[in-house]
């Protein structure tokens, strides 16, 4: 059983340091993420955002080693995941599960619902009389009933409902980690809030820490108790989600908030758009790396780096103009 | 029936134009569109009438298997083959359900053009920018192949792309998800159409890129004074951007109103869960967001009475007998089909 008391309510369930990933690719080497570190605690969810190729998804693949991290730290209840063996990691993994954004690729077309769920637990030695049991009452618990669905294949599911499926399949293993890269985006604004208030129930039910990975910050904003903003392999702004959102100190934090559809057609349709999109990774801009797209861009920004630097407490931000000081 | 108070001698509830006006731009009356399947008859578009006038922009929304993609591709001309399908598409005063297979085609490509949801899939990959570009008006508008690329950099000079010559000799693959959507546009506009159909044209990008996109459609509209037909499940992005939108479930227009009556004044209740199933950023984190209970129905097994009703807080026993009707709910063109609406009895 997942406990949230015992291990200490002070140390985080997953320390992140100085994650560095790098790829090759044909024309070098790209740096998908350079030096990105958080914390999650039991419990809590970071909502991490930012838009395509700014290397969140990376950052959900190397926390589980798919591959290894180049360089950095990911410590999971206190255990160095980076260095530790393969089959000790193995014992580490069902504590932590992922969901991807394309429920019907995720899902093996060819195969039983109920045996998709329990594949987890047959890889990691639950018996048989075990793993029936578990099987239904996970599939019960996201919503499905298991005597209509456990015997037919994906195909005959919508969207929403093979979403589910990977949901149940991922929490048949209770693990204390969810990671969630872009679950909701390839669904229908009706059918990801049903996607989103089944995770918010099994985050308050089991005590489950997340980590929610979303390109829109609308989505994020409702789940998250923090925010890390990601652009170009880096964070420029982490804190309370309440807080960025309502007083982001980034340009591009302001400009991913003003570029969410508003559901109302008195409202402005806000600022200027974000110029241009994201430069190539390959050759990220000298300086701040947000500066060729950046409102507010100064000659100087283009001199050194900024690094993530305090404004409050449990609030960064990575700009040398910060909206919010 | 609450009969319009304009003095429009023009039958049906829309707002139409004055007696001296041309006919609107496009007038959709009882459109069908049935699929035979192996299990049944598929009522993907059952009996759908609207009007769309000059330069205006109407949004489609609804949930995936609503029909709205349907509809506008039975619009266009390019429903599947073994479709069947009745009703009228008048387009500009033209039956275009009456012209020859050839005529038609050559009427909708010259004057109607669409973009679609994914634009790698409507880029040929082994074909340049350039003749993506310079096919439409070569055939349609018979340019010459210098004058046909000079209009394609304009084209790519006008949706934003930079360096638009050294585009023309890249291939699809060399451009971003963004750039790709801004090309297919550009293609969209190559011949001046009246009407521009974007169904669910910014679905797959980022919100940054949709944006940026959508601004970008918006311009061109009131540019060109075009028409734009705005396809979403998201009525958040069709919020400020249209001048009318219909609600679309199990194949029908369920409501249809200006954008501002709709989102202050809906009627239907579906329209009201869409509304509430979006994120509000105002509310406290963790709060739980409102969904709609069970799923779309079944296109195939339709039931009588409303299509909603199974789905529906607020259904009456006769709303899963009686069918409801479109009735107008104003003298601004607003027209809903509910036999219990929502806003007229519990909230003033």
């Amino acid at each position: 059983m997942t406990t949230m008391d015992g291990r200490g309510p002070a140390r985080p369930l997953l320390e992140v340091e100085d994650l560095v990933q790098t790829y090759r690719v044909p024309g070098g080497t790209v740096q998908a993420v350079s030096g990105v570190s958080f914390r999650v605690r039991r419990g809590e969810t970071l909502g991490l955002v930012g838009e395509s190729g700014c290397g969140k998804s990376s950052v959900a693949k190397a926390l589980v080693r798919l591959p290894a991290p180049r360089a950095g730290r990911v410590r999971f209840d206190g255990l160095e995941l980076t260095s530790m063996s393969f089959a000790r990691l193995r014992r580490v993994l069902p504590r932590m599960q992922i969901i991807f954004q394309d429920p019907v690729s995720a899902l093996n077309p060819r195969r039983r619902i109920r045996d998709i769920v329990a594949e987890g637990l047959a890889i990691h030695g639950v018996d048989r009389a075990g793993i029936a049991e578990r099987v239904d009452e996970t599939l019960r618990q996201v919503g499905l009933d298991p005597d209509l669905v456990a015997d037919r294949r994906p195909g005959e599911f919508s969207g929403g409902q093979c979403q589910r499926i990977a949901v149940a399949r991922a929490m048949a293993l209770r693990p204390e980690l969810l990671i969630c890269d872009e679950p909701v985006s390839a669904l229908d604004v009706s059918v990801q809030a049903q996607v989103l208030n089944l995770l918010e129930r099994m985050r308050a039910e089991r005590g489950l820490a997340m980590l929610f990975i979303s390109h829109d910050l609308a989505v994020v904003r409702n789940i998250s108790d923090q925010i890390a903003v990601m652009y170009l392999g880096k964070i420029v702004e982490i804190g309370d989600a309440d807080e960025v959102y309502r007083h982001p100190a980034h340009p591009y934090t302001r400009a991913l908030i003003e570029s969410v559809p508003v559901p109302d057609p008195t409202a402005p349709l806000g600022g200027d758009a974000l110029r241009g999109e994201l430069p190539s990774p390959l050759e990220p801009p000298r300086g701040c790396r947000f500066r060729t797209r950046c409102p507010l861009a100064r000659p100087s920004c283009a001199d050194a780096e900024p690094p993530l630097t305090p404004i409050g407490p449990n609030r960064s931000v990575a700009c040398h103009y910060p909206l919010v000081t | 029936m609450n009969p319009t108070t304009t003095t429009d001698p023009r039958p049906g509830p829309e707002q139409a134009a004055g007696p001296d006006r041309p006919p609107p731009l496009l007038h959709v009356d009882d459109l069908r569109c049935h699929l035979p399947t192996r299990r049944g008859l598929l009522r993907a578009v059952d009996g759908v009438t609207l009007t769309l006038e000059r330069g205006q922009t109407l949004g489609i929304a609804g949930e995936s298997g609503s029909g709205k993609s349907m509809l506008v591709r039975t619009i266009m001309g390019i429903a599947p083959r073994a479709a069947r399908v009745s009703g009228e598409v008048r387009f500009d005063g033209v039956d275009l359900r009456r012209l020859p297979a050839r005529e038609a085609r050559r009427y909708l490509g010259r004057h109607i053009a669409m973009v679609f949801q994914d634009p790698s899939s409507a880029l040929n990959p082994v074909v340049r920018i350039e003749r993506h570009l310079t096919e439409g008006p070569r055939h349609h508008l018979g340019l010459s192949r210098a004058a046909a690329r000079e209009k394609a950099v304009q084209l790519l000079e006008q949706v934003g792309i930079p360096e638009p010559r050294k585009r023309l000799r890249q291939y699809p693959h060399q451009l971003s998800g963004g750039m790709r959507q801004r090309v297919t546009i550009a293609m969209a506009l190559a011949c001046d159409p009246a009407l521009l159909i974007a169904d669910e044209s910014t679905t797959a990008l980022d919100v940054t890129v949709q944006k940026q996109i959508l601004d970008l459609l918006q311009r061109i509209q009131r540019d060109r004074d075009m028409a734009v037909i705005m396809v979403s499940h998201d009525l958040g992005v069709l919020a400020g951007r249209t001048d009318r939108i219909a609600v679309m479930y199990g194949g029908q227009v369920v409501e249809e109103a200006p954008t501002p009556t709709l989102f202050a004044h809906h009627r239907h209740r579906y329209t009201a869960a869409l509304l509430e199933a979006i994120p509000d950023t105002a509310r406290p984190r963790h709060s739980a967001l409102h969904t709609i209970p069970g799923a779309p129905p079944d296109p195939v097994a339709l039931g009588p009475g409303c299509r909603f009703a199974p789905r529906c807080a607020a259904a009456l026993p006769r709303c899963s007998t009686d069918v409801p009707h479109l009735e107008p709910a104003g003298d601004d063109g607003h027209r809903y089909a509910c036999f219990a609406p929502t806003g007229l009895r519990e909230r003033p």
